[in-house]
């Protein structure tokens, strides 16, 4: 079993990445009756023998003592981070896990990468090595963090880097919170666009989040439980939104429903390689499968359900429904249209009880496949692949010539808390093209009229030819997508197969 | 004489545990329907061919367990245990940490010669409890990375260590819509090392099993264990023990060795399809009665129809008539040879002439050596008559033509390709393999 590490940075990523262990205990608590530090416990959690201080050796088998997240907190500010350690979760972390300053990066991406990441360099290296070293087999580090800021955007990016540099062979998985358009940061699309360069140089996957989906998901479930269109009462733990314990009303802490979204998707993806499953579905799978070339690693992730109705029968309609909507906006953690765009490869990570007939036929109705009609004859159990069924269904996915099947495929049999099952759907998708023309747009707005360029260049270490470096890189990108999109509507022509002489 | 077993990946090692778990508990059934001597004979060779009797009142299955992530291994070896009635020796699995993330080229080149002293000692422990070693029986898929490239790698290394033992590999082929993304890539690598190292590869494919499952078992919701009982029930029909023509009055002690002679007959052609009558649930089968004529007829029409089972099999197809014509016709299986596995009641005197027919055959063998029967009268998993067909024809060609299809069209847009080139596969790599593989196609369709 392998180990990862989560290095939280900045004010988004350790707000997220506090509800992402919240809710990472909640599901382990849920799962492991015994209280004994298993496998699945030790990919984020060491188990540490804490009754001679918080120096203790880690305990590898046996009872739980005292479980430490392997996580590194940093943060320019000290507001997040103590409230976090003032808070429930103040045992898993230990004082050697986090980095702080006072007066924050000032929504300067140079302050944070240059300045920031050049004073702390040695002490994160060093914790780093730290963390590290408790791990048996680290895989993967997990990178939070947001683009449109100072510190989560240069500082974490910095570190992104030096992760490269230091730990070469294990893979760098980064959650990106994305600005919206109306973001009141007026920088941050040069904060983004600097972050964007960084990314696609050193970053093997990178999954783009945006809030206002977030928003609109929140608001969905809002609008879902308050109007009683639900006949039964849904399951309070089931709701993505949801935290740990009681049932917080969304009104007190709105950020935190959006966060535990994103923590959910963390939980998820990860799910496959902590619990058992017929088909596993390792992190390192997912780079191998998702990313056709290396700087096309950008994943538009869509989470199903949303929550749960308290009534526990599940018939198979409401498992296709699951699909469905996984491709459909509402469920999506970015403003994207999949699919109408071109996927080149998309992952399904299914947890819970359902099987690789329930897949397979869904996979079958997600293609509009021909074939569907003949694997699939007119049964009662089977009418939504039946021929008459399949006329009103939506039109296909379009995935680029070269990957028709282009489906990566897991199960893992346990499902997430308060669901009996759930469904997360990572593409490869061209969609993200719109988001980062866009992106490039508001950065070209201001860059013409040079606006607020001296802070950064004032910077030691800062260029005018970072900036032209950062959207050029941007700009290439965006060329990449551009260039498989134009295949999508051209006539499909296989090219001819080896000749062999007889 | 007995069979070594490798289970490699994920794969590997639920399909071996359902292996064993069905052999175990066919020979503890009591629907043999046979004399007690042939029972009693017959139980005692499956047990040298695939259990070894140590101290322990439970057989130990022969088989080495190699992953490279420890999840699958501890649950086959506790689900084995668990059944009370056999187990894996508790030193014969071999795991890592990290898996090999679906790539081929880890697989082969980084966990292969990584491990390969570790895997070839519990390979060769278990080699050397056996009295006589009939050869060795690796099962994997081809879709992933580590059944398929240390499947590879194992294989070449068996096939060095051991020069003289016949080697069959087990292969899954993965569902036609996508289970890996890079599943084709995996799948042309694997065949092509494999044709260079192994003696021949008997084929499974989930599609086909999958529909087996669907229409023939009646289950609902399919899950792979049920798809691995399935498999494991096929394998069960050919590995179990058999008279054979060159056995004497005794069960077989050579049964690889007789596989291959009978299949074989050229290094060019190794790919073996398998298909196994009738299938139904457990609970049909009290209330079900078969005839043989009945049995073979339909197992006929599958072979030259290319039918995946007995259901829906296309009737209209024939042989071509005895007049050469340069037209065949359409959809016809032509054969290389074939075996023919018989178990139950009343086998011997079932008629298997129509199997004989030199019409179904390319002209290169007699129709006495391109066809073969083995019996036994030993009824086989609670069918009171099973037949099996191991079948070297073309069959499998429509999947394979597909496979590399498809993988050409991935890999002329050069997708992936730096994924495997991280780990030592480059372009030249795969344009040898896609050689090997165009080249055995081409073989089998100018039969």
């Amino acid at each position: 079993m392998t180990q990862s590490v989560v290095v939280q940075v900045g004010q988004c990523g350790n707000q997220v990445g506090c509800r992402f262990w919240d809710l990472a205990l909640r599901e382990h608590a849920a799962v492991n009756k015994k209280g004994i530090y298993d496998e699945a416990l030790s990919s984020f959690f060491r188990n540490v023998d804490t009754r001679s201080g918080n120096n203790g050796p880690d305990i590898y088998k046996g009872k739980i003592c005292s479980l430490k997240a392997r996580a590194l907190l940093i943060d320019m500010e000290e507001g997040v981070v103590n409230e976090i350690l003032q808070g429930p979760l103040k045992d898993v972390f230990d004082s050697k896990q986090l980095i702080t300053d006072v007066s924050g990066s000032g929504n300067n991406w140079a302050v944070g990468h240059k300045i920031y990441g050049c004073q702390y360099r040695e002490n994160i290296v060093e914790k780093l090595r730290k963390t590290a070293e408790h791990c048996d087999c680290l895989q993967c580090f997990f990178i939070i963090h947001s683009m449109g800021g100072g510190t989560g955007s240069g500082l974490g990016t910095f570190v992104l880097n030096l992760l490269e540099e230091e730990f070469p062979e294990v893979y760098r998985f980064v959650t990106s919170v994305y600005p919206s358009g109306e973001d009141d940061v007026i920088t941050s699309p040069y904060n983004s666009v600097l972050a964007m360069k960084e990314l696609n140089e050193h970053a093997d996957c990178v999954l783009p989040i945006e809030n206002e989906s977030l928003l609109e998901i929140v608001n969905k479930i809002h609008q879902m439980i308050n109007s009683g269109k639900l006949g039964s009462t849904v399951k309070q733990n089931s709701l993505v939104t949801s935290s740990a314990g009681s049932a917080k009303t969304l009104q007190e802490k709105p950020f935190d429903a959006m966060n535990n979204i994103v923590a959910n998707l963390l939980l998820n993806l990860t799910s496959s390689a902590r619990f058992e499953g017929s088909l596993n579905m390792d992190l390192n799978e997912i780079s191998m499968n998702l990313v056709p070339f290396p700087r096309l690693h950008y994943l538009v992730s869509s989470l199903t359900p949303l929550y749960t109705l308290a009534d526990v029968n599940v018939p198979s309609r409401r498992l296709d429904q699951m699909f469905s909507d996984a491709f459909s906006r509402d469920h999506q953690l970015i403003q994207a249209d999949p699919k109408h765009s071109l996927y080149l490869a998309c992952a399904l990570l299914v947890r819970g009880n359902v099987q690789v007939s329930d897949l397979r036929r869904n996979i079958e109705r997600l293609t509009d496949c021909p074939h569907a009609v003949l694997i699939y004859p007119f049964t009662k159990s089977q009418s939504a692949s039946s021929p008459f069924y399949r006329n009103r269904l939506k039109p296909s996915l379009h995935f680029v010539s070269w990957n028709q099947e282009g489906w990566k495929t897991g199960l893992c049999s346990v499902p997430p808390v308060g669901h009996s099952h759930s469904l997360l759907a990572l593409a490869n998708n061209t969609c993200v093209k719109p988001t980062f023309i866009e992106l490039k747009d508001r950065f070209m707005k201001l860059y013409k009229k040079k606006a607020h360029l001296h802070h950064y260049l004032q910077i030691d270490g800062m260029e005018q030819s970072c900036f032209s470096e950062a959207v050029s890189s941007l700009s290439d990108l965006i060329e990449e997508y551009n260039e498989l999109d134009a295949t999508k509507c051209g006539p499909r022509i296989d090219p001819s197969r080896l000749k062999i002489a007889i | 004489m007995s069979i070594v077993t490798v289970q490699l990946g994920q794969c590997g090692n639920q399909i071996g545990q359902e292996v064993f778990s069905a052999l175990c508990s066919d020979i503890r059934g009591t629907h043999g329907l046979c004399s007690k001597k042939e029972n009693g004979s017959y139980q005692d060779c499956c047990k040298e061919r695939f259990f070894c009797e140590e101290e322990s009142a439970v057989p130990v299955a022969r088989a080495v367990l190699v992953d490279m992530e420890p999840k699958v291994i501890s649950q086959t070896l506790s689900m084995a245990a668990r059944s009370g009635h056999w187990k894996y020796s508790s030193q014969s699995h071999f795991c890592q940490k990290q898996g090999s993330g679906n790539n081929w080229a880890n697989g082969y080149s980084v966990h292969g010669p990584r491990h390969k002293e570790a895997i070839m000692n519990l390979v060769q422990k278990e080699a050397e409890k056996c009295d006589r070693l009939g050869g060795f029986f690796t099962i994997m898929s081809m879709a992933g990375g580590t059944g398929s490239g240390l499947g590879a790698f194992v294989t070449q290394c068996l096939r060095d260590a051991f020069p003289t033992s016949f080697i069959l590999n087990h292969v899954v082929w993965p569902y036609g819509t996508g289970e890996v993304i890079v599943q084709n890539y995996n799948s042309v690598l694997t065949l092509s090392h494999l044709y260079h190292s192994s003696d021949a590869l008997l084929v499974h494919e989930n599609d086909v099993i999958h529909k087996i499952c669907a229409q023939l078992m009646n289950i609902k919701q399919i899950s792979f264990r049920d798809v691995n009982q399935v498999i494991a029930h096929q394998l069960g029909s050919v590995f179990q023990p058999t008279h054979t023509a060159g056995g004497g009055s005794g069960y077989s002690r050579n049964p690889l060795g007789e596989l291959m002679e009978s299949l074989v007959p050229h290094p060019e052609f190794r790919m073996l399809g398998l298909r196994n009558i009738p299938q139904m649930p457990e609970s049909s089968l009290p209330y079900s009665t078969f005839s043989w004529p009945g049995l073979i007829k339909h197992l006929r029409q599958m072979l030259i129809a290319n039918a995946q089972m007995e259901e829906g099999i296309d009737w209209q197809v024939r042989p071509p008539s005895s007049i050469p014509s340069t037209n065949k016709p359409l959809h016809f299986n032509t054969s290389i040879a074939n075996l023919v596995i018989l178990r139950g009641k009343d086998v011997h005197g079932v008629d298997l002439g129509s199997f004989q027919d030199p019409s179904l055959y390319t002209s290169w063998l007699n129709p006495q050596d391109a066809f073969n029967a083995w019996k036994t009268p030993r009824a086989f998993n609670k069918y009171e008559k099973s037949a099996a067909l191991v079948s070297n024809s073309q069959f499998l060609l429509k999947p394979l033509d597909s496979i590399v299809g498809k993988a050409w069209n991935m890999f002329a847009s050069k997708a992936y390709l730096h994924q495997y080139a991280k780990f030592g596969i480059q372009e030249e790599d795969f344009l040898d393999c896609f050689t090997t593989l165009e080249q055995v196609i081409s073989s089998y369709t100018n039969l």
